[in-house]
């Protein structure tokens, strides 16, 4: 595969995940002229993250589940598509002109049609102490003992809900370390809302997957459930975890704590771009407004995976190929092209979408770990912004999250309000006590992911990029 | 029903707001019917300065007049909108260059202004350190600085309202048309009726111009700014240049606020801008000469406002030519924040009283249709964003 790159493309995919490497095995397949645009060193997103160079292959932690993003790489490179990794993409216009830095420079590229394949975001999980040191997600433990098979030092402790928590578990354990207690936070009240859900599940290939998971991990962990009011305590690193279980109050020692309540579509460059986006009041969290194929608002960008909405990463490759599938109609209609049957891509979407039903009710986060009850919590952790002052500021009159940001700095950092724009939506609509979508989200100005001056001042001028392109 | 008012302002920008602060000073509770909401554009996404320096000479008395203003801005808005007067510089990157502010520092005091002192090499090495080897001097405003735009506007608006205005935000004008004495306005929500109506519009201000008879050759523009990680503090006053296009300001959180008047793509229809990268690109390298240590800083964030520019860089400001009973205070072309709170408080001098004491009669509507108007290209220096 070259590493130059052209000026423009028929498809550029932006994320080489299970749904931007599906997408992009299709068009180029298709012999649509493909790149694929990837911040990480190696394909596979964050849940095939190293698939090709991680150091786990020789045992059993990863799982066969991992293993499969090893085909999608194969795929791909069979398909004669352009993998560009540790490309950073920081803008992408309404013109279909993506500005990209690589190497330390940047540069523009223009492509017919545009995947947005962006994956998810762990969603904040917002209580007293998590921005002590020793207090990270389960997401960033697990990037670490995907790439580096880093397992984390000293007493562990897991808090929160949701799949990932634990699958990360089970691997954690597999990998031979300890994991003191996993402070359960499902809502007693989730199971009978997922209740009448549970016959799509027990259908669903998710079933029997989860079910082994979890009494891997339960044999062997001691799990508190239903435990609420969590804190992290200490004096410049974390000490101990309080909470309450089973109406009284506890504190564990602990070296790391690790949180997690689920992940959100990270649809930050969907947004800049100004795809219309709507919140989704049972995943909780934006989504772009999309057809089965990620057909957007906006002419020539499709997005895929669980950036579109959180589906798991078999439904995320099926819904790439969907959206490859599309762009193969449109680009390459009429011309015999390979490309798989609709129907089957459709068939197989259904089947590992069964039982999204019911995991997204069994797993919604509770309110009060979305939108902390305490008001010294700080909320916007780069411009350090707490609930406090966000509810003062509804109540001299700030009514969205974009006057927030003049009136506190509030999502104005360099993270742009990945870590805090949930967080931020909820707690304004439940201060107002209007909807989320009443509330809106921040409008989003690139570059969505920082670029160095030295980087910005590189790109060529007069790129050819430049040019107003020709859509079809 | 129709209701009606003592005047109408129409826009909530930093114009508008000041206008119906300043009107309501005088006893007339403006309505102020706002499109979206106020300080949503140029007024609240500008970059800030508060800026005597460089001014068209024919803005020199407007912006003299409003700096007066804004030393008191807590006590006339309850909130110092976190005005500081840091100063500002204009550099000179090449002898002619200074050599040529040299004349325009000397036509100043002849004229009696004392703001812009010229500064040598040294001088300006004393001022702004961090400047590179290549600028030779330059002019400094000592009394300049910046404030926050949108907390400014928002400010305006909140003592207007104590006052008495009223604000109609999310409402959009239709048409307007005389009705007997007074002004008939068709809005989305409702008709209104007033004596008097301002128009302070900004990019949109053609549409008012037109419904009375007086179309302006206005330009919507989309000018572009940068705003970067936290720096370690090197630069104090506001710093901007002449020759290429930039201004500069390091917040005191460290973080550096890069603009200059570099344009990217208005869609006024739609309340949105493109960027234009490559000239971004290109502020980003003039930055980098100008201050090496900028080389490795981080951009965090870009954007541009919806701003009207005026084929001549200056503002129209005044009644209209064809229809007693209108007014026009638009087209500031990308400095107009610092002379709001001072143009807010002429045309309430002008509505109320029928004269202005600082002269505006540059700023005349009937200029863009008369002959010729050449007396104004005199100085016609190309301002920056503010």
């Amino acid at each position: 595969m070259s590493n130059a790159l052209k000026t423009r493309y028929d498809v550029a995919v932006i994320g080489a995940g299970p749904a931007g490497l599906a997408a992009a095995a299709v068009t180029a397949r298709a012999g649509l002229e493909t790149i694929v645009l990837d911040e990480n060193p190696s394909p596979g997103g964050q849940v095939y993250r190293a698939v090709t160079t991680t150091p786990l292959h020789a045992t059993t932690v990863p799982g066969d589940d991992y293993r499969r993003g090893l085909d999608l790489v194969g795929e791909l490179e069979r398909s004669g598509a352009q993998l560009v990794s540790t490309a950073m993409v920081w803008s992408v216009s309404r013109e279909l002109e993506i500005g990209i830095s690589r190497n330390g420079s940047a540069q523009l590229l223009s492509a017919r049609r545009i995947v947005l394949a962006t994956g998810a975001l762990e969603r904040p999980f917002p209580v007293p102490g998590w921005t002590l040191p020793g207090v990270m997600t389960v997401g960033a433990a697990q990037t670490l003992l995907k790439s580096s098979g880093l397992v984390p030092r000293g007493s562990v402790v897991l808090a929160g809900l949701g799949p990932l928590l634990w699958l990360y578990a089970a691997q954690l354990l597999d990998a031979g370390a300890s994991i003191n207690a996993i402070l359960e936070t499902t809502p007693r009240r989730n199971l009978l809302s997922a209740v009448p859900y549970a016959p799509a599940f027990l259908l669903s290939p998710y079933f029997s997957k989860g079910l082994a998971l979890l009494s891997r991990v339960r044999r062997r962990v001691r799990i508190l459930r239903g435990a609420t009011r969590i804190a992290a305590l200490g004096d410049g690193q974390i000490q101990a975890v309080r909470f309450e279980a089973g109406g009284r109050e506890m504190r564990l020692p602990v070296d790391n704590l690790l949180l997690h309540q689920g992940v959100a579509p990270n649809v930050n460059l969907a947004m800049s771009i100004g795809v219309e986006h709507r919140w989704d009041a049972l995943q909780l969290c934006w989504r772009p407004i999309a057809d089965e194929f990620g057909t957007t608002s906006i002419p020539g960008i499709a997005v895929a995976g669980d950036g579109a909405g959180i589906c798991g990463a078999w439904a995320a490759e099926q819904r790439g190929r969907l959206a490859g599938l599309r762009i193969v109609n449109e680009l390459a209609g009429g011309r015999v092209v390979e490309a798989p049957s609709e129907q089957s891509l459709r068939q197989s979407l259904r089947r590992w979408q069964l039982g999204r039903g019911f995991l997204d009710r069994l797993y919604q986060p509770a309110a009060q770990f979305r939108v902390p009850e305490d008001d010294a919590v700080i909320v916007c952790r780069c411009e350090e912004v707490t609930a406090g002052q966000i509810r003062h500021a509804v109540r001299i009159g700030c009514e969205g999250p974009n006057q927030l940001k003049s009136f506190l700095r509030c999502g104005m950092g360099p993270c742009q309000g990945r870590l805090c724009g949930l967080t931020v939506t909820e707690l304004m609509a439940a201060e107002r006590r209007v909807a989320p979508q009443a509330v809106g989200y921040y409008r989003l100005r690139p570059p969505v992911k920082p670029i160095t001056l030295a980087e910005l001042a590189s790109l060529p001028q007069g790129d050819a990029a430049v040019s107003a392109v020709v859509r079809q | 029903m129709t209701h009606t008012a003592d005047a109408i302002v129409i826009g909530a920008g930093i114009h508008g707001c000041s206008t119906a602060l300043h009107l309501a000073l005088r006893g007339v509770k403006a309505l102020v019917i706002e499109k979206d909401y106020a300080g949503r554009h140029a007024s609240g996404v500008n970059a800030g300065g508060v800026r005597q320096l460089a001014r068209h000479l024919a803005e020199v008395p407007l912006s003299v007049a409003s700096m007066e203003i804004w030393e008191r801005i807590r006590d006339i808005v309850d909130d110092d909108c976190g005005f500081e007067a840091h100063g500002q510089v204009l550099i000179a990157e090449s002898e002619t260059e200074l050599d040529g502010f040299r004349t325009r520092v000397d036509d100043l005091r002849l004229r009696g202004f004392r703001h812009e002192e010229l500064l040598d090499r040294t001088q300006l090495r004393h001022i702004v350190p961090a400047a590179a080897e290549h600028c030779v001097g330059g002019i400094v405003s000592r009394r300049d600085g910046a404030a926050n735009p949108f907390r400014t506007t928002q400010a305006f608006r909140r003592k207007a309202i104590a006052l008495g205005a009223r604000f109609l935000e999310g409402v959009s004008v239709i048409n307007l048309r005389r009705q007997g004495r007074a002004w008939r306005l068709e809005t989305t929500h409702g008709s209104f009726e007033a004596a008097n109506v301002v128009n302070a519009a900004g990019a949109w201000a053609d549409h008012i111009t037109a419904q009375v008879g007086e179309p302006v050759p206005l330009q919507v523009i989309a000018p572009m700014l940068m705003i970067t990680a936290p720096m370690p503090s090197f630069v104090t006053p506001v710093v901007i240049l002449r020759g290429r296009k930039l201004s500069f300001k390091q917040f005191a959180n460290g973080t550096v606020l890069i603009g200059g008047g570099h344009l990217g793509r208005p869609f006024r229809n739609e309340n949105r801008t493109e960027l234009d990268w490559h000239k971004l690109s290109e502020s980003t390298g003039t930055v980098a000469e100008l201050f090496p240590i900028m080389a490795g800083s981080t951009i965090v964030r870009a954007w541009a406002g919806i701003e009207a520019r005026m084929p001549d860089d200056i503002p129209v400001i005044g009644p209209s030519h064809t229809s007693e009973g209108i007014f026009h205070q638009f087209g500031f072309s990308a400095h107009g924040f610092q002379l709001g709170p001072g143009v807010g408080a002429l045309m309430a001098e002008l509505i109320t009283t029928g004269a202005t004491n600082v002269p505006i009669e540059p700023f005349r509507i009937q200029r863009f249709s008369e002959p010729q108007h050449s007396e104004h290209s005199q100085s016609g220096r190309q301002e920056p964003m503010n």
